[in-house]
């Protein structure tokens, strides 16, 4: 972590000058697990502004806090070229009822396959990694889970069309995902008695642009139920501000569903990327 | 009586669709503001690019009043104003310049600017966007 985190600061000094070269909004944020994205979804664009010639390094924190549970976040990612992204994120789940701390950390490579979202007849398609690893998986195991640490990968199409709806620009995304993540693997990997249980989620956000400053969108997080713990699908309703190429600020309601065995988990996001 | 009918039929019919064609369609040129909006949106642009400190190179050797006049013609007709561009095709103008992406993007920006100073709202500036975005794939990296 610290020697990605030195290698992200070396790539910006070297710098001359922060990467620029895409319109205004159209990269998105940083999802949960690092990548370049909406706030739950990883997205086809890759992370920050830089356009084919450039080099991008970002970084972001975000917190959650539904009824039971709390998620801090904090990363950062690099993207070549508009060609491949890496990232890392660290994630602190506080568990209100036990009063502990899960910890996970994520590390995400993605790679653009074709396209550009604004300007492509065919959607932006990227293929995507993370590999998540839990720092103390006793939680997890208690509650029946396999592992402490898997692999997702995920394919990404994305498309802003522009003045498509009143005028307005619309944006929207679709992933699937093939995992066996637990709450995106805060409570683990699999499960114990049944094994690996990987399957194919789907994902999907979707924006209009009222401005060139302001997003509102939605977002759908399918998730596998692997511990019979009723793990339900998650969405969020978002507001991202960007006034500038340096900083975006997002704001959402999010909708948990059951964790654990809490009920009906809501709660408000917010989010900050800085981009160099 | 079928004639009566038929006549009837489409006299009602060409009532209809005289109804429509006395609205006349506002297209994407009215919206603009016609030739004075698009004159001014070229000038502004002119002016934008003239204090531009990272594409105003590109356009160093280039004949101001003649690039005018065409843009200006190339507007008009993509946004399907009364006009036919006559001039060099996106390709031949541009080959030899190499623009890569991030100055074709900052080249839209300034478009924009341009656009906020001619007051054109935001919905119809994207609409023009749209139009021009196809042909980004004829000029960058050429
Ligand atoms: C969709 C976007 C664009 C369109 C529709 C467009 C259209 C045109 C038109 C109609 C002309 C006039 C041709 C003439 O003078 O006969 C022109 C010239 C020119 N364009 Fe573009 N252009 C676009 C993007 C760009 C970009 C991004 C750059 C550079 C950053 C650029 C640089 C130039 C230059 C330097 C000239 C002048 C060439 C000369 O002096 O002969 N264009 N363009």
């Amino acid at each position: 972590m610290r020697h990605i985190l030195l290698l992200l600061t070396l790539s910006l000094v070297s710098q001359l000058h922060a990467a620029d070269g895409k319109l205004l909004a159209t990269p998105g944020i940083s999802q949960i697990e690092g990548a370049g994205g909406g706030g739950f979804v990883p997205w086809a664009q890759l992370a920050g502004y830089g356009s084919r010639d450039e080099i991008a390094a970002n970084v972001f924190c975000s917190g959650a806090n539904v009824d039971d549970y709390d998620l801090h976040v904090c990363g950062a990612q690099a993207t070549f070229y508009d060609r491949v992204e890496f990232s890392v994120a660290k994630q602190k789940f506080h568990v209100d009822a036990l009063n502990l701390n899960i910890k996970q950390r994520v590390l995400g490579v993605k790679a653009r396959l074709y396209g550009d979202i604004v300007y492509s007849r065919f959607p932006q398609i990227s293929l995507g990694i993370q590999h998540k690893k839990l720092d103390d998986p006793t939680v997890a195991y208690l509650l029946g889970a396999d592992e402490d640490s898997g692999t997702d990968v995920y394919l990404a199409a994305s498309k802003l069309h522009l003045g498509a709806i009143g005028g307005y620009n619309w944006l929207w995304n679709i992933t699937a995902r093939s995992t066996e993540a637990n709450q995106t693997g805060l409570l683990g990997f699999g499960n114990a008695e049944h094994g690996n249980q990987r399957e194919i989620v789907l994902e999907a956000s979707t924006a209009i642009l009222f401005g060139r400053h302001l997003a509102l969108g939605v977002e759908y997080r399918q998730k596998p139920d692997n511990l019979g713990l009723k793990e339900d699908d998650w969405s969020n309703v978002f507001v991202a501000w960007f006034p500038n190429k340096v900083i975006s600020l997002t704001a959402a309601w999010l909708d948990l569903g059951e964790i654990a065995g809490a009920k009906n988990q809501q709660g408000a996001y917010f989010s900050v990327t800085g981009y160099f | 009586m079928l004639t009566n009918f038929r006549t009837g039929f489409f006299g009602a019919c060409c009532w209809l669709f005289a109804g429509c064609a006395t609205t006349p369609q506002t297209t994407l040129y009215d919206k603009l503001g016609g030739e004075s909006g698009i004159h001014n949106i070229v000038e502004n642009l002119v002016q934008e690019i003239g204090r531009d400190e990272q594409v105003f190179h590109y356009f160093a050797q280039s004949r101001v009043s003649r690039f005018k006049e065409n843009l200006i013609e190339h507007f008009c007709a993509i946004s399907d104003g009364p006009c036919q561009y006559t001039g060099d095709n996106m390709v031949d103008i541009h080959t030899g310049m190499n623009i890569n992406e991030r100055d074709f993007n900052h080249l839209v920006d300034l478009l924009i600017n341009a656009m906020d100073d001619e007051g054109i709202p935001h919905r119809i500036q994207n609409q023009l966007i749209a139009r021009l975005a196809p042909l980004r794939e004829e000029i960058i990296y050429r």
